[in-house]
């Protein structure tokens, strides 16, 4: 893998190296709106046949603790995309500053969501281990509040497991922004990098509210 | 053909979108608790579906850069969004005309 | 002018990708997009061959009314497993891994595709998901049938169902990863003068192929993923007993399958539209049309899945609305036979063996489109589906149109691949042969169909054994027919005759450099100016009218 910026093996210009880069992590991101799309049909075709169990389903989330997160990750948006804007304006010294914020923030993130899942846990509210809602339901309650949870899981479990990957991708650009490596004629990884932490933020988005805002003034 | 023009979007704008996705979020929180299905059913949801996809243009368009990009980048993004579209739209149509 | 007497005799280049390195780690870590297409040409016979021998035991199995060979679980799993085997990991990769991997490259100029260390791992990827699968079938098999319905997929089937999927979940990403690859290669990678317009029609195909690799397998890969959770943590999207919707699976399950069936055919689509013109000796008629059809099959293709649930409670508007967007998707598929006919007419036609997979192409596909009409019909379907009328208009597209591609393919350009010629007399027995089979399998079961033969039924009554025994008759021409260039084709590439850069020949850039071609394709960036199938006006490949001048380029990105 380059990592200088220079020109790999079966291009023949940098530019079209860089375009080829950026192409392909655009294409790749088209591929996962329809990934995490099918998630989204499931949920929508779910909550539309059992609205009910799904909005007090959704009341057991904690709504201060989402919105903190919605406001985190949002804030790591802003981080990464300054830390593109370092690179690209020739302020190498800047570019490890933005990327460790972003790397903070990203990782608060995934604390607060491990604290959100123990509390399922403390609830007996993750499907698969025995799983129980509200004391006296029925039978038909248990097993549709358990599909919310099911996609609560599934959703958010996904989605953190895009953080993580991102977290990844992060430590390897600090690594090579403390090299040096980004300048403002070379700076693709980063700009890549933060196209897919954007597109990760864009899903939490869309799940905070789907997941969390359910009949909330009821 | 590159990505997008060698323009580069200044920290300032960055800042304001910032804000306004601040803005928006708690916006979205609050109108959750207010009971706009009183007016309108399913309004509540339109709402933060609203809110959301604002959200998520100004991300699209000014910190992954879409608004400065070539055709063929906002092509993809279109495609994409497009997609979705037709699976949730023609599933939830042969649901809605099921008896 | 095809086949003159005074041939030259040709060597084999002393250099090429072939021979450049030895060992089993330069094959098994190379990012040469050409060696790469062997590695998918083994996996891809591989599971060409599980599948026909699961397809031979059905056939042996057809041969008496009460069922002669296998128990009615077993033969659930036979069918299953046939299925799986040739859809997901012979039929979906063959040509644009095999072909598209080989060509795709040498056919713009470029040196190889925009990503190839993702090539290989799309290869690795491929295999570790034949590999659960494998896995699957040798530890209790799988009887849910290919399209894994719920809830006896994810909840009531006693066969080894969790690791098949996820096996084929795992393979998802290979297909991505491929139409990835695609996509960047051919908007970033064309030499200078390869405007899009000047590009092969095999390339389009491959574009549009990719469009659906893109969009449609992650919805299968999260689909499949949830069945393997609902199977494995009991949950309960897809199971009515708790709460689930199984019509929801067969939406997620369909928007990507019903898609994926234009993902087999395109590709062997785009391989006839270079066959032809090159036998034909003319320009192909009407190159917009046919790259434009090619777009369009790709996108109409994602708005008729739902045609598959026509009798699972639709509403009478949503049949409709479904039904009607299904006859369009065939408009394009029309023209495209349209097309090619008229390439052919007062064409300059010679039949060696590429050409006749292309002309058995043409009559295979075209019965098989139409009664794929038939099936979109809605009151039609009411009788017809879920009967053996199904199975013979998907076998009418998938071998008689896809695998007759991928043959005719790899008959057109083994000489580019090996630098050898395959024995011509053999190899044309061997595609009549296979015609012979291939009609004699599945014509029969149009009948059957009409006549009211369930699928996926293990016993029929015994009024249709005469068609069922015809029909088993068919698959042993049938198997004769693949075998045979399975062992020429072996044979050919140690002893075949030396082919030349050039056997046919071919206009397109694939053919200006030797057969088999040195690693990075061409030794000086070829710079294009010359419009695409143009045998009148090509004097370096010999192929001259009186003077006339090149088009222009249509266009540019």
């Amino acid at each position: 893998m380059h990592r200088t910026g220079e020109l790999y093996g079966h291009f023949q210009t940098l530019e079209q190296q860089k375009d080829s880069a950026t192409l392909g992590m655009w294409i790749f991101l088209a591929t996962e709106i329809l990934f995490f799309g099918g998630l989204f049909l499931t949920y929508s075709i779910n909550r539309q046949t059992y609205p009910g169990v799904f909005a007090d389903a959704s009341k057991t989330l904690d709504l201060t603790l989402g919105t903190l997160n919605t406001a985190v990750l949002i804030a790591s948006s802003l981080t990464m995309a300054m830390a593109v804007w370092s690179a690209e304006a020739g302020k190498k010294k800047l570019i490890p500053v933005y990327l460790i914020l972003t790397l903070i923030l990203g990782t608060v993130f995934l604390g607060v969501k491990a604290v959100e899942y123990h509390a399922k846990y403390v609830e007996h509210h993750i499907p698969g281990l025995p799983f129980q809602f509200e004391p006296g339901s029925t039978a038909a309650t248990n097993a549709h509040a358990e599909l919310f949870f099911s996609l609560y899981f599934g959703m958010t479990g996904l989605h953190a497991l895009h953080m993580v990957v991102g977290v990844g991708l992060l430590l390897w650009l600090l690594r090579q922004s403390l090299k040096g490596r980004f300048t403002a004629e070379y700076n693709t990884p980063i700009e890549n990098v933060g196209l897919y932490w954007h597109f990760v933020d864009i899903v939490w988005i869309y799940l905070y509210p789907l997941l969390y805002l359910i009949d909330r003034h009821k | 053909m590159s990505e997008h023009s060698e323009h580069i979007v200044s920290p300032k704008i960055y800042l304001i979108i910032f804000a306004s996705l601040m803005i928006l979020t708690a916006t979205t929180a609050y109108a959750a608790t207010v009971d706009l299905d009183g007016y309108f059913k399913g309004l509540n949801v339109i709402v933060a579906l609203v809110i959301a996809t604002c959200k998520a243009s100004l991300v699209v368009l000014f910190f992954m850069h879409a608004y400065y990009s070539t055709k063929r980048t906002k092509l993809i993004i279109i495609c994409g969004v497009f997609w979705l579209a037709i699976m949730l739209f023609l599933t939830m149509s042969d649901y809605a005309t099921r008896s | 002018m095809a086949t003159t007497t005074t041939a030259p005799v040709h060597t084999m280049p002393r250099d090429h990708y072939l021979n450049s390195t030895y060992g089993i780690r330069s094959w098994l870590l190379t990012t040469d997009h050409k060696r790469i297409a062997w590695l998918y040409l083994a996996g891809v016979t591989f599971f060409f061959t599980l599948g026909g021998i699961f397809a031979a035991m059905i056939r042996v199995h057809l041969l008496t009314p009460s069922g002669l060979l296998v128990s009615p679980e077993t033969y659930n799993k036979l069918f299953t497993m046939h299925g799986v085997a040739m859809i997901f990991f012979f039929l979906i990769p063959s040509i644009p891994a095999v072909l598209g991997n080989f060509l795709i490259p040498l056919m713009i100029g470029a040196k190889d595709v925009a990503f190839p260390k993702l090539n290989l791992l799309s290869w690795y990827v491929y295999i570790i998901g034949g590999c659960f699968v494998l896995y699957s079938f040798a530890t209790g098999g799988l009887d849910t049938g290919w399209t894994f319905y719920t809830p006896l997929s994810s909840v009531y089937s006693n066969s080894a169902v969790a690791p098949a999927v996820i096996g084929i979940f795992i393979n998802g990403f290979s297909s991505i990863l491929t139409g990835m690859n695609f996509a960047v290669t051919i908007h970033t990678m064309r030499a200078p003068g390869m405007t899009w317009f000047r590009l092969p029609l095999f390339v389009w195909a491959h574009y549009a192929t990719s469009i659906i690799f893109i969009l449609g397998t992650p919805v299968i890969a999260i689909t499949l993923l949830l069945v393997a959770l609902e199977r494995t943590l009991h949950l309960g999207f897809f199971n009515p007993a708790l709460g689930g919707d199984p019509i929801l699976f067969q939406h997620l399950f369909w928007f990507y399958s019903h898609p994926a069936v234009y993902i087999m055919i395109l590709p062997a689509m785009g391989v006839i539209s270079e066959i032809i013109p090159t036998f034909a000796r003319k320009p192909i008629f009407g190159y917009t049309f046919i790259a434009a059809s090619s777009i369009s099959i790709a996108v109409i293709g994602f708005f008729v899945w739902a045609h598959h649930m026509f009798l699972t409670g639709e509403s009478t508007y949503a049949a409709l609305a479904f039904s009607l967007l299904s006859f369009l998707v065939a408009i394009p598929s029309a023209v495209k036979v349209f097309n090619w006919t008229a390439t052919l007419y007062k064409g300059s036609i010679s039949y060696d063996t590429p050409m006749l997979y292309a002309l058995g192409f043409i009559g295979l596909f075209l019965i098989g489109g139409l009664t794929g009409l038939f099936l979109a019909c809605l009151g039609l379907d009411i009788d017809i589906h879920d009967t053996y009328f199904v199975i013979a208009h998907f076998h009418y597209i998938m071998v008689g149109g896809a695998i007759m591609g991928y043959l005719g393919g790899l008959h057109f350009w083994w000489p580019k691949i090996t630098g050898k010629l395959y024995p011509e007399f053999l190899a044309r027995i061997a595609a009549v042969t296979l015609f012979v089979g291939f009609n004699l399998t599945f014509g029969p079961q149009f009948l059957l169909g009409l006549m009211g033969m369930p699928r996926r039924y293990h016993n029929y009554p015994p009024e249709f054994q005469v068609l069922n025994v015809l029909s088993t008759a068919g698959a042993s021409i049938l198997a004769l027919g693949y075998l045979l260039p399975m062992v020429y084709f072996t044979w050919s590439v140690r002893y075949g005759k030396a082919a030349g850069p050039n056997p046919w020949p071919a206009t397109g850039l694939e053919w200006t450099t030797a057969s088999p071609p040195p690693t990075e394709n061409f030794d000086v960036t070829p710079v294009v100016d010359w419009e695409p199938y143009d045998y009148k006006n090509r004097p370096d490949l010999g192929l001259t009218a009186p003077a006339a001048p090149l088009a222009p380029a249509h266009g540019d990105d």
